[in-house]
């Protein structure tokens, strides 16, 4: 009997995830690659440009980003991937002059519409940024941190417990959670850093450089780690080192600069599985880039 | 053709640079007559430096010498405790002055701190365009204005209308620390990195959370040593408390409507009638004065650290 409804349950489930995977995109990106098979989306970015004071940052991206994978954006500097990166969970509107045109949808609800709050869309969306920056207070409070703003004052210890053991931290930090974060090495206040975005229970950490200022040791802590989020959490991650990116993440995008009218623009290339974009890049910018003959 | 030959003799000079003969092996301790020349100057600026703060140092250490060993005579349990008799007579001590000097520096601080740091978390957090540039540049004025002036201001629109006291001495006081307190905020804030702010912004807190939350306890001590130093100034105000406090020569509790004393009007009093008792009890006022002003931004920063460990 158990064999039975097993056999029957399975080629139901098949047929279920192919169809999803299937499911064609809404709608067609004009300047770039289409990227295969993306299933359920978190993301829709529909022709994004960004200016900053009125000088063009980024020109016309669109693509859309995996529900539960992780997604790397890499490109020389200036190519416009922070950028990209922060116009997900609007950190761009804290930067004055920054002008963000386009529709980026987060399942389904764009987030540039006028009755949403953009401190609810980073409430959603966690970010860890290239220099660990834990705040100047305790390693508990720095996680109960995010918690305690949004009123989520119920089971703080336990909720606490689980960022940081989600963040593969807790036994090293079990014993003095009541000092200081700085006290901590740099790849612990990394660490330390997605546990605090992780109390608020995101579904999508964006990461922007996250292990640039960290030595090759606590880098690959925070790999095995964003390893073990995939799947529970969409994961955007921006990079300088192609070896991270080919290491940990199924989607690539690859940015570059563009000179328009004499002025820095920067584009997206290719966007694709990340296996297609190291091995068999389709435009000619991206393999040179990722063979190192430029940038 | 000549641009060429130019360029040809210079590549033929750059040539010459470089030694003929192998670099050989030097001892460390053979110096050639640069080195020694550098080395010698280097060690003229390090005495011309150590002259300079000597010099600066000798005034403050005079002070320091001349207040206390005159002060010390006069200064006791008694000092503390028994409020200020005729010039002439001995004994007594400042307890008027230190009443009012308590009274007014105290309400002078819950008025201007909080309204200063106010200011500067406008200025850093809010401030854009003219009117921020206006704030601050009439901060840095009011910075510059003599303490004279806003006992005047003071005197001609409060002061006449009602009466001198310890609330006018406060509102003068309050004046004068203020811009200390905006400018000395304001450059801690400063100090606050940025990242910290965008750390707080990406976890969905709003502006305001973010300042009560992460910007102000994080500029918290150096705010608190900013407004101690102007603490410390307004206690060892006098032009300004002439014209709104004028002095008493009794203990006053009264917020208004009495003429209130300090420690500075008390000093200045002493020191210009011609009974040595009097002259006394001067120079131990100002040495109590310099005793609160040197320990007030220690204490502060003693209780600032050990909250923040």
């Amino acid at each position: 009997m158990v064999d039975n409804t097993q056999a029957q349950a399975a080629p139901t489930a098949a047929p279920a995830q192919t169809g999803q995977t299937n499911t064609a995109p809404e709608f067609t990106p004009r300047h770039t690659t289409v990227p295969r098979e993306v299933g359920e989306a978190v993301f829709d970015v529909e022709t994004v440009s960004v200016a900053y004071g009125g000088a063009p940052a980024l020109k016309e991206v669109s693509m859309r980003i995996p529900k539960g994978e992780i997604t790397a954006l890499i490109g020389p500097s200036g190519c416009g991937k922070s950028t990209m990166l922060r116009c997900l969970n609007r950190m761009n509107d804290l930067i004055d002059g920054a002008s963000v045109s386009g529709r980026i949808t987060y399942h389904g609800e764009d987030i540039y519409a006028e009755d949403v709050d953009p401190a609810e869309v980073r409430r959603r969306i966690g970010m860890v940024f290239q220099k660990p920056n834990p705040f100047a207070m305790s390693i508990y409070d720095n996680v109960a941190f995010g918690p305690k703003l949004h009123g989520m004052k119920s089971n703080l210890d336990d909720r606490v417990e689980k960022a940081l053991r989600g963040a593969a931290l807790w036994d090293e930090v079990k014993d003095k959670l009541n000092d200081q974060g700085h006290a901590l090495s740099g790849g612990q206040q990394q660490r330390l850093c997605i546990a605090r975005a992780i109390a608020l229970e995101p579904d999508v950490i964006l990461m922007d450089e996250p292990a640039s200022a960290l030595d090759p040791i606590s880098t690959l802590a925070i790999e095995d780690l964003m390893r073990k989020l995939r799947g529970q959490y969409s994961i955007v991650i921006v990079t300088h080192n192609m070896q991270q990116a080919a290491r940990i993440s199924d989607r690539t995008a690859f940015f570059t600069v563009d000179m328009e009218q004499g002025v820095r623009v920067g584009e997206l290339v290719e966007y694709d599985l990340t296996e297609t974009v190291f091995t068999n890049a389709s435009d000619q910018r991206t393999e040179s880039y990722i063979t190192g003959r430029f940038g | 053709m000549e641009d060429r030959a130019c360029r040809r003799r210079r590549r033929a000079k750059t040539t010459t640079l470089t030694p003929e003969t192998p670099p050989t092996f030097r001892p460390l301790g053979e110096i050639d007559a640069h080195t020694r020349r550098r080395k010698r100057r280097s060690q003229l600026f390090r005495y011309v430096l150590l002259v300079a703060m000597g010099l600066s140092l000798f005034p403050l250490v005079l002070i320091l010498w001349t207040v206390v060993s005159n002060g010390i005579g006069a200064f006791g349990g008694e000092f503390l405790t028994q409020p200020e008799p005729p010039a002439r007579r001995e004994g007594g001590g400042y307890l008027n002055g230190i009443v009012g000097t308590l009274y007014m520096v105290g309400i002078a601080t819950v008025l201007a701190v909080p309204l200063g740091v106010l200011a500067a978390v406008y200025l850093v957090e809010y401030g854009r365009g003219w009117f921020a540039g206006t704030v601050r540049f009439f901060t840095d004025v009011m910075t510059g204005v003599p303490s004279v002036f806003v006992g005047l201001f003071v005197y001609a629109a409060l002061v006449r209308q009602f009466s001198f006291g310890t609330i006018m001495g406060a509102v003068g006081l309050a004046i004068m620390m203020l811009p200390i307190v905006v400018r000395s905020s304001e450059e801690m804030l400063k100090l606050v990195p940025e990242d910290q702010r965008a750390a707080s912004a990406g976890l969905g807190a709003r502006k305001w959370q973010t300042i009560t939350k992460v910007v102000l306890p994080t500029a918290g001590p150096g705010i608190v040593t900013g407004s101690m130093l102007a603490v410390a100034r307004a206690a060892g105000e006098t032009a300004v408390l002439l014209l709104t406090a004028l002095g008493s020569l009794q203990v006053v509790t009264a917020f208004s409507g009495v003429a209130q004393s300090s420690i500075t009007l008390l000093i200045y009093q002493g020191a210009k009638q011609p009974f040595d008792p009097g002259k006394e009890r001067a120079w131990a006022g100002a040495m109590l004065l310099m005793g609160i002003v040197f320990l007030l931004p220690f204490t502060a920063r003693w209780i600032t650290a050990r909250r923040t460990r």
